[in-house]
């Protein structure tokens, strides 16, 4: 280790937007480049200040609470929409998650009408509806590297819906996904990728992990990487426990949550 | 009418019964619903009959011992008490503890065939979910609410904790005038809930007793609700709890009528602390001191005795039924097994598990740990909850770690990606598996920390029964 400079993360609103254990999905990052022999270096970007794009390979912005979501929407819109949407121009990768993928789209409308812009690098549209989506998911995804199975659960009042310059994450074995009515979950842009799924996402799904990960790498030194397999029996073995409740869900009528 | 009640009654009491002899559970809950169902309005008219005023308590952590305290306290000053005891705490379960109330009072009147009416005053005593708050309060008309902290805990039932607080909010604003408010000044969320309301009282810490702790990484209410901004602390005690200010506004926690000082932690014996009552001319101060330790529950006691003095009990009656307290079943209850110590900590969201690692940490320096993680409803069917947990410091002294329950093996990645070996601890899906294996790795006359969810620790708890160590809950409750 430390042969070779450490691949960048830049960490968007950790305080601000980790309701649902977003930790974990930097855990899981950090330990898996570790286990490989490369460094992780996280930087964390709070409200207020600017991001030094040149030094970025991957972004993360998790889920929070409509408050603090509608406190991170305003500052985004200060100078950060316009970093990130250029370092993805520049082949950066990013992982949104939940309150994340909404506001890495183009626009979050709330209950009461109110229209929160997004920072635009996703083609989505996320409209609020008074009840909420919630439960286990499973999709099925056709990433550039082969078809594997996502396992997550969600919690969102939000329906997005893609634009022509996204495609779904995956396709929605169980569960409600975007929007409860396509089948489609979360979105692709490039090297961007949104999703509701949290629990969080990336214990579960190690390669959805290393997908990520590779794209962080190739950014990082350039040309294409192979990562060696790692010994994953234990997320295997949470795998099949999840499975097996996403085939209940499947079989059993599905519910929605009314808040009020 | 009458016998359409008493039919009423009668049911859902035989339906109690049947679910008790069908071990479906302390059945407490299945009277409620049942009784709930025929007669609708029978919790308000219960509560006109069997209580003279009712007390109503919420918050996400210590509900059920804080009201154990407190129905302690109010026992003790002679009073008579209908309470949901069984963590029931849904308008299901205060429709049964009324009605188990007041069958109680009539069995009694007819053995010693005296009239109804008894010596004390009866008080109803009722723990309350966070999300059922405002339908029960407007239904029970409480005469003192009590409302404890707000920790983000079961996203998935609750929503965003931000929600739960909008709807207290709403609720403080719409209390009648002469009902008791009386709340938490050291959370930030709920400190100025009674802004608008006359009739307030406030409680909380009066230092950090030299504990110097951090807000950790699951603090939730950390920004300043009047302007948006960081709160800072002059302490940190329990998730974000503490002495809180806003450097930007000014907007700082409110001085506490009530408050505890000198708080000292005595470990699994218990703790202790000075209570200052600062109301009116006269300040006075009284010892409390509990049989259940852990900071938590310094905050338990402080509310229940603050409760129990704003009731008009005398402050030697709070000391002395403070001091005989037992725990509630699975909270630091202690249980022996195979010559072996079982130590049980109940934890469902960050801010518990937290405060249970820091109370396992303080006792040992060497540990033998199960942790059971289940997923039902009572819960929380997301248990992502478990990686904003502090396990870390827990690895260096840990002689064996166990997982176990339903979610066993995200447990098991929590642990991995924390930096655990993968032979450093055992997985076992099922509970019988996971408690043997947990208690042959603890030497003989030592002592295995539990740290299960709810349900994990019913099951724990039933599976105990089996091996002859305990009883079912609906008997210590
Ligand atoms: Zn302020």
């Amino acid at each position: 280790m430390g042969l070779r400079p450490a691949v960048r993360l830049c960490h968007l609103y950790p305080r601000e937007m980790n309701i649902y254990a977003d930790r974990g999905n930097i855990a899981v990052l950090h330990r898996r480049l570790a286990w490989r022999g490369f460094d992780l270096r996280v930087s964390e970007s709070p409200p207020g200040e600017r991001i030094r794009t040149g030094e970025t390979d991957l972004f993360y912005l998790g889920g929070g609470q409509d408050r603090d979501q509608l406190g991170v929407a305003v500052d985004l819109q200060g100078h950060k929409a316009a970093s990130v949407r250029s370092a993805a121009a520049d082949g950066v990768a990013g992982l949104f998650v939940c309150g994340g993928y909404q506001l890495a789209g183009h626009e979050y409308r709330t209950v009461d009408g109110q229209a929160i812009g997004g920072i635009g690098a996703l083609d989505v549209t996320t409209e609020a509806d008074a009840t909420r989506l919630v439960g286990n998911v499973e999709i099925e995804s056709r990433l550039d590297t082969g078809r594997m199975r996502i396992f997550g659960y969600e919690n969102h009042a939000g329906r997005s819906r893609l634009g022509p310059g996204s495609s779904p994450l995956g396709r929605v074995i169980s569960g409600h996904g975007n929007n409860g009515e396509d089948r489609t979950e979360g979105a692709l842009s490039g090297r961007f990728a949104g999703t509701y799924l949290h629990g969080p996402l990336l214990p579960k799904n190690p390669q959805l992990a290393d997908w990520v990960l590779r794209l962080a790498l190739e950014h990082r030194y350039g040309g294409k990487y192979e990562l060696e397999p790692l010994d994953d029996h234990f997320e295997e073995a949470a795998r099949r426990t999840a499975a097996a409740l996403t085939a209940r869900r499947r079989l059993a009528p599905r519910f929605r949550v009314r808040t009020r | 009418m009458i016998a359409v009640v008493r039919l009423a009654e009668t049911v859902a009491g035989s339906a109690g019964a049947l679910s008790r002899r069908l071990r479906l559970g302390g059945g407490t809950s299945i009277v409620g619903m049942v009784l709930n169902r025929l007669d609708p309005g029978a919790m308000e008219r219960l509560a006109a009959e069997t209580a003279r005023r009712c007390v109503v308590l919420s918050g996400t952590n210590g509900k059920t011992t804080t009201a154990r305290m407190l129905i302690a306290c109010l026992a003790a000053d002679g009073r008579s008490i209908a309470a949901n005891t069984a963590g029931a705490n849904l308008a299901s379960g205060i429709s049964a503890a009324l009605l188990a109330a007041k069958r109680a009072g009539r069995r009694k009147d007819r053995n010693t065939g005296q009239e109804t009416g008894r010596t004390g005053e009866s008080v109803g005593v009722f723990e309350v979910d966070e999300a059922a708050l405002n339908d029960i309060v407007r239904r029970l008309r409480p005469g003192l609410v009590l409302l404890m902290n707000l920790f983000r805990d079961q996203l998935d039932r609750y929503g965003e904790l931000e929600s739960v607080t909008e709807r207290w909010v709403e609720l403080a604003g719409s209390l009648p005038e002469d009902v008791t408010l009386l709340l938490n000044a050291d959370d930030p969320a709920l400190a100025f809930l009674g802004n608008g309301h006359p009739n307030t009282v406030l409680f909380g810490m009066a230092d950090d007793h030299g504990n110097n702790r951090e807000l950790s990484h699951a603090a939730d209410t950390i920004r300043c609700r009047r302007c948006g901004e960081a709160l800072s602390h002059d302490f940190v005690t329990v998730g974000h709890l503490g002495a809180w200010r806003c450097d930007s506004c000014g907007l700082h926690r409110p001085t506490p009528r009530f408050q505890a000082s000198r708080v000292e932690l005595r470990g699994f014996e218990g703790l202790s602390f000075s209570l200052l009552d600062s109301s009116g001319g006269r300040p006075e101060a009284f010892d409390v001191s509990v049989p259940i330790g852990g900071l938590p529950n310094a905050y338990n006691a402080l509310a229940a005795a603050s409760a129990a003095r704003a009731l008009g009990v005398p402050p030697e009656t709070v000391s002395g039924a403070l001091s005989q307290v037992d725990a509630a079943f699975g909270r630091s209850e202690q249980i022996f097994l195979q010559g072996r110590t079982l130590r049980l900590l109940l934890a469902k969201n960050p801010t518990g598990a937290n405060e249970n690692v820091r109370f396992v940490m303080s006792e040992e320096s060497r540990l033998h740990v199960l942790i059971l993680l289940n997923d039902r409803t009572a819960d929380g069917r997301d248990p992502s909850w478990i990686w904003d947990v502090d396990y870390e410091p827990l690895l260096d002294r840990l002689d064996s770690l166990t997982l176990g329950g339903r979610r066993c093996w995200e447990l098991a990645l929590r642990f991995r990606y924390a930096g655990a070996p993968h032979d450093s601890f055992s997985v076992h899906e099922r509970l019988p598996d996971a408690l043997d294996d947990a208690l042959s790795a603890t030497p003989e006359g030592g002592t295995l920390w539990i740290l299960p969810t709810y349900t994990a620790m019913l099951e724990l708890r039933s599976e105990l029964v089996r091996r002859g160590v305990a009883r079912e809950f609906w008997e210590t409750a």
